[in-house]
């Protein structure tokens, strides 16, 4: 019998759980990844992954009440289906990562410890110190290792997705193979897989400065999006209120420095250049206190989000007329600060290089999450309510069990795949989990879920559904894919050795300008006239970029050459983002529209659908109705209700 | 250590700095490139605007989009090695001033805080260099792979939780298991050799981080079910014994991570692993 395999490409959470998982089922995995595995964006995540466990249920939790919390935190924009399974297998995952040797924190007692995140009044968050992302993926990384050792997974680290390779036209395409670069050598090559799995993470870098790796630049969904994969949801982006902006990229800071009483403020003058401890007081302009006379610093996140974005790109009152606001916590005794948040304190004076004890932080809101991504289908679970649900409320009775199957027909081999047969989106390329907003650490689960469940179902379908196996098609389709791939290569490699380029277009300074235009209206305030001055400028910038000119003509690990390839790849995917936060006229989660300031659920509870268009090479974006029915939709209010039933902690920051 | 070793400066030191520096002022970066392995090496400097906040990765990047060296000659983008920028990666890892270090958390105001100051940057020593200061540090995974540094499960399906751990122990295991794969312990380990041929590999020696994974996975209750097969491997040639105890790679861990109590430990596992292995008749 001809052996059949599978191509992952990426080696974050996603990733490696679904080599690890197919693997064991015995069919031989393909792993690309442009860093090695184990340095992958996932180390980034601090926070924790969300489980129902024992504590919480016999409080009155269950999982169905975190699949309830997370629709109504993703403003019911998610698929609902989905969204049942994942929460269903959370506490089975959690036990999985537990068998791995995850260091989870423990109680007095040595059960798994758990503390409490936004978006609900029960402690279902699990947490490894705070690396929490970084230990998840060690474990798996040393899961896939020991697979690796037998020969089971083939790693090609330092290889860059160029393409993937398709066969059939329109709804008969399938996807046969995928076209990669060594980022070393520089060598352009196919690669024949029976089915591709795309677990390729978010897009910060088209933002300019994110929270994002430097990998994280959207290029290997944008395309697979050109080869014809639908983008969904583009315009969904989560936005961290507080990050520390840095010279070469965002850094998350903790939410609890503003409820620990940290006060946001910017000096009362524009231009304003002295050092802030020699601004009076009637000089400075505490935004929050003076527009939220009543919560002060404490308002919700979104808000803090908004007000501080908007004295900074709209006012121009930004600290030394940069992007960034004072969080001060100098009026606070440094031994209580130490003892409160000395770890978060320590993070800002290693990278910002001020001790925040005696100088008032900087911090700005930052690109953080997309919820968006390709778009998948699944076949719905046994759950099939006669009509959708209202609200559940803790304690409440249990529409449904928590076996396997009940959200996704379990191993349905179109789970998770794209609308091209055989093309597979996993972790944070997957737009079906997190709708309008993700909650805190829903990331980390989404991840692992997709490669340990729908991992399955890439088996399932190489082996059931009776398609020619790759090995035995004609080499020409690889050959053609490869030229074209390496036709690209040579052009952009001739634009220095050639002088074919024009200088005044670099690639550094068009990403850079990519960055300003997406960041100011593309992200947490949108106005129709913001984004259509967005997408003239991204025109522009595509227009320039047909004569952009690399600074290195090297045949040898040429970095210039693979960011220059990317940022033609940004600028596609960045003009869908825009283009669909144009076309949703409403607000809904992390998408808020100054001139349509609400919900429109008549006309948008629907996730809007890119299409690349290849003769005009922009996108046609349709909107289609969500997969809903398991949940009744509802407005979003908890904000306005939970924090009374909460104690006086502060939770943990929601989007961490 | 690094040929620049005269520079190093503390961490005292790098906050005072940080308290004078200047600002507007341009560093000078010099440089050790080389196009690629079996070419030749050369110094290439250049004069590096600052803004608030600089560190070496935001200077690469102006370098990236400015290539031209201080004399004013054309050259190509500096390539180095990058992923999180957030110190939990291991990426970005190269010898700074002389001393072995990420360079996302290296500031100019704490190594260059006046006019014109220099900053030498130098690919990690012992591995080999791929371009400029991008280095292969595959040997390290490998080293991972010999020690079989995993938990040996019986498969992903639902087998319920993992064994029940004590809140120190758990702590102890943390503290293990923050190690990033950076390699800044063996490169600053006078026992550790560069090893450009694979052949090699297995009978040089293996180095602190390998030897304290082992640790961290001898120390879980399901991970020591390999125990014998780890020490059989750090036992071997270019095993525990080749430790020099310099005690640098403690001194240079970014993490913390206590490398010379994991070498203690794995010592006096090889210990009782020999002797069992006499009595067992191994």
């Amino acid at each position: 019998m001809t052996e059949q395999r599978v191509i992952v490409v990426g080696g974050g959470l996603a990733g490696l759980a679904a080599s690890i998982r197919i693997a064991e089922a015995g069919v031989p995995v393909d792993l690309f990844s442009m860093v090695p595995v184990k340095r992958s964006h996932s180390v980034c995540a601090q926070g924790g992954i969300n489980a129902c466990n024992e504590v919480a249920r016999q409080q009155g939790y269950s999982e169905y009440q975190h699949f309830d919390e997370t629709l109504i935190g993703g403003d019911f924009l998610n698929d609902q289906h989905p969204v049942l399974e994942m929460t269903n297998w959370a506490p089975k995952i959690i036990d999985l990562l537990d068998r791995m040797g995850v260091p989870f924190n423990r109680s007095s007692e040595g059960y798994r410890d758990l503390r409490l995140f936004g978006g609900s009044l029960f402690k279902r968050t699990h947490f490894s110190g705070a690396t929490t992302g970084q230990q998840l993926l060690y474990a798996l990384d040393e899961q896939n290792r020991r697979y690796v050792s037998e020969g089971k997974v083939t790693e090609y680290n330092f290889w860059e997705f160029l393409y993937p390779i398709t066969e059939g036209q329109g709804d008969s395409k399938r996807a046969v193979g995928i076209v990669a670069q060594d980022m070393r050598t520089m060598q352009i090559r196919s690669f024949r897989g029976d089915a591709v799995i795309m677990a390729t993470g978010g897009c910060g870098l088209v933002f300019g400065k994110s929270t994002n790796s430097v990998i994280c630049n959207g290029g290997a969904a944008s395309r697979c999006y050109q080869a014809g994969a639908w983008y969904a949801n583009a315009e969904m982006i989560q936005v961290h209120p507080t990050a520390i902006p840095g010279a070469d990229k965002c850094r998350l800071m903790s939410e609890s420095a503003r409820g620990e009483g940290g006060r946001v403020w910017v000096p009362s003058k524009i231009g304003d250049t002295r050092k802030p401890k020699d601004i009076p007081e009637n000089e400075r302009y505490y935004i929050l206190e003076e527009r939220y006379p009543k919560y002060g610093n404490l308002v919700p996140r979104d808000i803090a989000t908004r007000e501080i974005f908007d004295v900074c790109v709209n006012e121009g009152m930004g600290v030394d007329g940069m992007n960034q606001v004072y969080l001060d916590l100098t009026h606070m005794d440094p031994d209580y600060l130490t003892e409160k948040l000395g770890g978060i304190l320590d993070i800002y004076e290693k990278f910002a290089g001020e001790n925040p004890r005696f100088h008032p932080m900087k911090i700005f809101p930052a690109v953080h999450y997309s919820m968006g991504g390709m778009w998948t289908t699944y076949t719905e679970g046994d759950y099939q309510p006669d009509e959708p649900r209202g609200e559940h409320k803790p304690k409440g009775q249990i529409p449904v069990g928590t076996e396997v199957g009940q959200g996704l027909k379990e191993g349905a081999p179109n789970n998770a795949m794209t609308n091209i047969t055989g093309l597979y989106a996993f972790g944070e390329v997957n737009f079906a989990y997190h709708g309008a907003t993700r909650l805190g650490a829903n990331a980390l689960l989404s991840c692992i879920f997709d490669g340990i469940c729908n991992g399955v179902s890439v088996v399932n379908y190489i082996r059931d559904e009776n398609f020619k196996p790759v090995s035995e098609l004609d080499q020409s389709i690889f050959d053609a894919a490869t030229k074209v791939q390496q036709d690209k290569h040579d052009a952009l490699l001739a634009t220095t050795a050639n002088g074919t380029g024009n200088k005044d277009n670099n690639p550094y300074q068009i990403a850079f300008e990519m960055g300003e235009i997406m960041n100011a209206q593309s992200t947490v305030v949108k106005t129709a006239a913001g984004l259509e001055k967005c997408l003239d400028k991204l025109a522009e910038l595509t227009e320039r970029f047909k004569n952009v000119e690399l600074g290195d003509g090297a045949m040898w690990t040429n970095q210039s050459l693979s960011f220059t390839r990317t940022v033609g790849d940004m600028l596609i995917l960045a003009e869908a983002i825009a283009k669909a936060g144009l076309l949703r006229e409403e607000s809904r989660g992390s998408h808020y529209r100054t001139d349509f300031p609400e919900r429109d659920d008549d006309k948008f509870w629907k996730a809007s659908i890119a299409r690349f268009n290849a003769t005009t090479g922009k996108s046609d974006i349709e909107f289609v109705p969500v997969k809903a029915g398991l949940v009744k939709l509802r407005p979003r209010t908890y904000g306005k209700t939970a924090p009374e039933k909460t104690d006086t902690k502060t939770p943990e920051p929601a989007n961490a | 250590m690094g040929a620049a070793q005269a520079s190093i400066i503390g961490s005292d030191q790098r906050k005072a700095n940080r308290e004078v520096a200047v600002v507007g002022r341009s560093v000078i970066f010099k440089i050790k490139r080389c196009d690629g392995p079996g070419k030749p090496w050369r110094w290439e400097s250049f004069k590096v605007p600052t803004e608030p906040g600089s560190n070496v990765i935001s200077s690469l990047n102006w370098i990236a989009a400015n290539p031209i060296t201080a004399n004013g000659k054309t050259t190509t983008p500096v390539v180095w090695d990058s992923s999180c920028l957030e110190e939990v990666c291991g990426a970005c890892t190269m010898v700074i001033n002389g001393r072995v270090r990420q360079s996302c958390s290296c500031l100019i105001d704490e190594y260059a805080p006046r006019e014109g100051d220099e900053i030498t940057l130098e690919p990690m020593e012992k591995f080999p260099v791929i371009r400029d200061l991008w280095v292969d540090r595959t040997r390290m995974f490998n080293a991972l792979e010999r020690v079989k540094a995993w938990v040996p499960i019986d498969g992903t399906y639902n087998l319920g939780p993992g064994p029940k751990e004590s809140h120190d122990h758990q702590q102890m295991r943390y503290a293990l298991s923050e190690c990033m794969t950076c390699g800044c312990c063996v490169d600053a380990c006078p026992q550790f050799s560069k090893q450009d041929d694979e052949k090699n590999w297995e009978s040089s020696f293996i180095g602190p981080q390998a030897i304290s994974q082992a640790r961290l996975f001898n120390e879980h209750d399901t991970g020591k079910r390999l125990k014998d097969e780890r020490m059989d491997t750090l036992t071997g040639p270019g095993g525990i014994q080749d430790c020099g105890n310099s005690q640098n790679c403690v001194k240079v861990c970014p993490k913390g991570i206590p490398l010379t109590e994991s070498i203690a430990a794995i010592g006096r596992s090889a210990t009782v692993h020999a002797i069992k292995n006499f009595f067992t008749g191994k």
